[in-house]
């Protein structure tokens, strides 16, 4: 790292030696005094690697200096392991064009992932159904370990470690900002105390320190958010018959969301949300009995109910004869025959929303700035739209010559993000919530919403174009 | 809101303002957005009120104002308060008007303060200065675009334009007459080490430098300044002297327009409290036209002059056609020199025959080229 000379705070200078002199309170001394970085980085997550790495690479950003700062260890895989990660994510093209933006996605192509063409929900209480696909036979998304995106940033970051300078296992444990404004006598930027009491300044923290972010609450930011009464379980899971394994099944019980992605003609992946009580169940429970409640969890009709049926037939009738091709052919969710050993992991489930992303030198991204119910798999999507919203702004500002801590352009970016974040964040809540009932009057709701948002194509079309992003 | 309020019922406090003597000054005042609403019928009172413009310009100009009005929905006038001070020379710097100021010089780095529309002003300068200085290099460092130039900063008040500059490579040189800004300036660049190396400032005026810096540098930028300029042309002359060989002048001023009287000195200043009264002298606003042929009588030839406009809403600057409120100017130096040969002429269509100046060579004075 190029060590930049700081100039220490002249707080401590007596006012009239401050007066005195044209140049008041400037002391430089490289040892004692903080580092001044352009950008830190707080949280080396997927999202705040990525924002470091995007930023490394941005033309405007060449002369910049950027810290990134991780709690945990390096992350760079030796060789790729042959086992699949247990955490995986769905990740939207646009996202994957983010990380084609700055090299990363090379790295993941060269690794492996799996693209898929279609996303089947369908209902647990009714036959209803919506089948998300792309005419051009585009993908819809690919299924990522989150070990290989880790790996691809990891890479990325040490080809522009002249400018972005990583430190892992460093945990940031304090933040300090600057007054309102700066013709204070105090240094104008944010500092930042490390866990081994090292200090430094920033002209621009950007908090990615997930979603119980320290940034966010030093900063005095509040979030509204609530815990789901549900956690979710994860696992590998090994198909009965190997297959072409291109769609992402998705199916609401009335105990919460199952999901399966696809990651090789063989291989999927589960998310399966439920109560607390019933995902320890599915933890403990042997191995054989879990594969049975996860073919069950996909292929029961238990739930369904006479009036239901009767309702989803009559509205699939009217929709069949209003819109002859348009209703999708149901397809079938192929069965599991065995999960992989200790892949199966638990993650309580929230929802959070921070109401504001900046202040003056302070910008949130990624779950530090919002936390979403993973039924829509688009929390990492989510953040990786931040960054490229960020990165746009920033860019500019860096090449108009500005402050980057200045709030003209954060508010720029809170404004374009907050309008995207908060409909996805209601609509999955909505969702959530609308899915969780037995209740006749609301499963149908549900159903026939369901079946004709599957009938409206531009309807449906925009969803794509909205989850795509 | 203000727009409702009549112009012409300030016709009797015209006579303030055409008096010199009656400078009220205030240091605070309430943060308004300086625009408003105005009506044709209004500004028409306004004009009647104020013979001698009749006289001096006569009803085709009032014609061309009418024009301007209805073709802007909403006019928007941003009436600068930060306003320096200037003068080419320092015995003609007025020592009360410098302390309107002083009291201000703290509020230079509030962002959201009084000189937010200065602050929000960078949007369109600092990309009108790069831009054009680019065009004359072949390539440059995408992190520091202006690495390796020269910059003189006229007026630089608290350094909100200097600073950018620096921060994009430049080697600026800010100048004001008020200590004050100096200060305030220098301590704010002081936090950040980069800029420290970058950007050096004096509290002189340009005639003080102007010795010491000839045709030392790649561009002069007198923003906002030129308004409080006694002698525009001596000021000019100052500038150019400064600029080497196809070197570029940047200026952004308030043309000298009915629009701008009204809006500005009538409105600003008299009825909605603005600006302080006496900020401006309506007499030293210089129109385009009337900067042009300054420009181009002094070696200088005008590249662009483009409008710019306040949205008090957004708080922000765009580029217009109307010139008829603020403008932005470059203008080139010509290559040719006394001692360099008549083909090495670059000057546009309309430049005139490049004075012949005194060639004090330069290396006098080498601690500002470094
Ligand atoms: C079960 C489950 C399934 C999911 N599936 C999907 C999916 O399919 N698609 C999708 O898009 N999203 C999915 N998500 C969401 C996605 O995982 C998150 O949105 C994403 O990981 C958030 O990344 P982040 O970098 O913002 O935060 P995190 O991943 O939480 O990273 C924060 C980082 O900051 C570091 N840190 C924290 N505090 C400090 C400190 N003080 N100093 C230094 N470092 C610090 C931590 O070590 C950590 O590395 C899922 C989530 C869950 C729980």
């Amino acid at each position: 790292m190029a060590a930049r000379l700081a100039v220490s705070r002249c707080g401590a200078l007596p006012a009239a030696a401050r007066r005195g002199s044209l140049v008041p309170c400037r002391r430089w001394s490289a040892g004692s005094a903080d580092a001044v970085y352009d950008v830190v980085v707080s949280g080396g997550g997927m999202v705040g690697a990525a924002m470091a790495c995007a930023l490394g690479h941005d033309i405007h950003f060449h002369d910049k200096k950027i810290l990134l700062l991780e709690a945990g260890p390096k992350k760079a895989l030796e060789k790729l392991p042959e086992m699949y990660s247990n955490r995986v994510s769905s990740v939207s093209p646009g996202s994957a064009t983010l990380l084609s933006s700055f090299g990363a996605w090379d790295h993941v192509c060269n690794m492996r992932y799996r693209a898929f063409r279609r996303m089947q929900v369908w209902d647990g209480c009714s036959e209803a159904l919506i089948m998300f696909d792309k005419d051009n036979l585009d993908d819809m998304g690919y299924i990522v370990e989150n070990d290989v995106i880790m790996h691809a940033l990891t890479k990325q970051l040490e080809a522009v470690s002249d400018r972005v300078t990583v430190l892992y296992r460093s945990r940031a444990v304090g933040y300090s900002w600057p007054g309102p404004f700066s013709m204070a006598d105090s240094s104008p930027w944010v500092h930042i105390t490390l866990g081994d009491g090292s200090t430094l300044q920033t002209t621009l923290l950007i908090g990615a320190d997930g979603h119980n972010s320290a940034v966010r609450q030093a900063a005095g930011i509040p979030s509204v958010g609530w815990s789901y009464d549900q956690s979710a379980v994860v696992a590998t899971l090994h198909l009965s018959e190997a297959t072409e394994n291109n769609v992402a099944w998705q199916r609401f019980l009335p105990s919460g969301p199952i999901a399966l992605l696809p990651l090789s003609d063989t291989l999927s992946s589960l998310v399966w949300s439920t109560s607390h009580e019933h995902a320890a169940q599915l933890l403990s429970m042997h191995e054989e009995e879990f594969v049975d409640a996860v073919n069950s969890a996909f292929w029961s009709d238990a739930n369904h109910t006479e009036l239901i049926s009767s309702a989803t037939s009559a509205l699939q009738f009217a929709v069949a004869l209003l819109k002859p091709t348009k209703a999708s052919a149901r397809q079938l969710p192929p069965s599991v025959a065995r999960v992989d050993a200790n892949s199966r992991v638990l993650f309580p489930l929230g929802l959070g929303h921070a109401a504001e992303y900046v202040r003056p030198r302070l910008a949130l991204i990624g779950d530090a700035a919002h936390r979403v119910h993973p039924l829509a798999g688009q929390g990492v999507n989510m953040g990786f739209g931040d960054i490229a919203s960020l990165l746009r702004h920033l860019s500019t500002a860096a090449f108009n010559g500005k402050d980057l801590g200045s709030m003209s352009h954060l508010t720029r970016y809170e404004t374009d993000r907050q309008r995207h974040n908060t409909a996805l964040l209601a609509a999955t809540d909505l969702l959530k919530r609308l899915y969780s009932s037995r209740a006749a009057p609301l499963v149908l709701l549900r159903t026939w919403g369901l079946q004709a948002t599957d009938a409206i194509s531009p309807l449906k079309e925009q969803i794509v174009a909205f989850a795509s992003k | 809101m203000w727009g409702g309020r009549k112009l012409s019922c300030s016709g009797r406090r015209f006579l303030g303002v055409l008096g010199s003597g009656s400078r009220a000054r205030r240091a605070e005042r309430p943060r308004l957005a300086p625009w408003a609403v105005f009506s044709d019928v209004q500004l028409i009172c306004t004009l009647q009120n104020k013979p001698w413009n009749f006289k001096e310009y006569g009803t085709m100009c009032i014609k061309s104002c009418r024009m301007t009005f209805s073709s802007l929905n909403r006019i928007e006038i941003y009436w600068p308060p930060w306003t320096q001070p200037y003068s080419s020379s320092r015995t003609t710097v007025d020592s009360s008007e410098v302390k309107t100021f002083l009291a201000l010089a703290h509020k230079w780095w509030d962002e959201e303060g009084v000189y937010a529309p200065l602050h929000s002003m960078n949007d369109l300068r600092v990309p009108f200065i790069r831009d054009n200085l680019l065009k004359t290099v072949a390539n440059h460092h995408p992190g520091k675009p202006l690495f390796g130039m020269k910059i003189l900063d006229v007026g630089c008040g608290g350094g909100l334009l200097t600073e950018p500059l620096g921060r994009l490579g430049a080697s600026v040189f800010g100048i004001d007459p008020v200590e004050e800004n100096i200060k305030t300036a220098q301590h704010h660049k002081a936090f950040d080490p980069v800029l420290d190396k970058k950007i050096e400032y004096r509290a002189c005026s340009l005639e003080e430098i102007v010795q010491d810096t000839e045709e030392t540098f790649d561009a002069v930028v007198a923003s906002e300044v030129v308004e409080h300029v006694a002698d525009l042309e001596a000021f000019i002359q100052c500038c150019c002297q400064g600029l080497k060989p196809g070197g570029s002048l940047f200026i952004t001023t308030i043309n000298k327009t009915q629009l701008s009287y009204a809006l500005g000195i009538v409105f600003s200043e008299q009825i909605a409290g603005i600006v302080p009264k006496g900020t401006h002298t309506w007499e030293k606003f210089v129109s385009p036209e009337k900067l042009e042929s300054i420009l181009e009588s002094n070696g200088l030839s005008v590249q662009t002059v483009a409008g710019m406009l306040y949205n008090p809403f957004s708080g922000c600057w765009h580029w217009s056609k109307h010139t008829s409120l603020n403008y932005a100017a470059h203008a080139v130096k010509s290559v040719a020199a006394d001692r360099s040969g008549p083909a090495e002429l670059v000057a546009e269509e309309g430049a005139e025959v490049p004075q012949a100046k005194a060639s004090t060579p330069a290396g006098v004075h080498e601690e500002l080229r470094k």
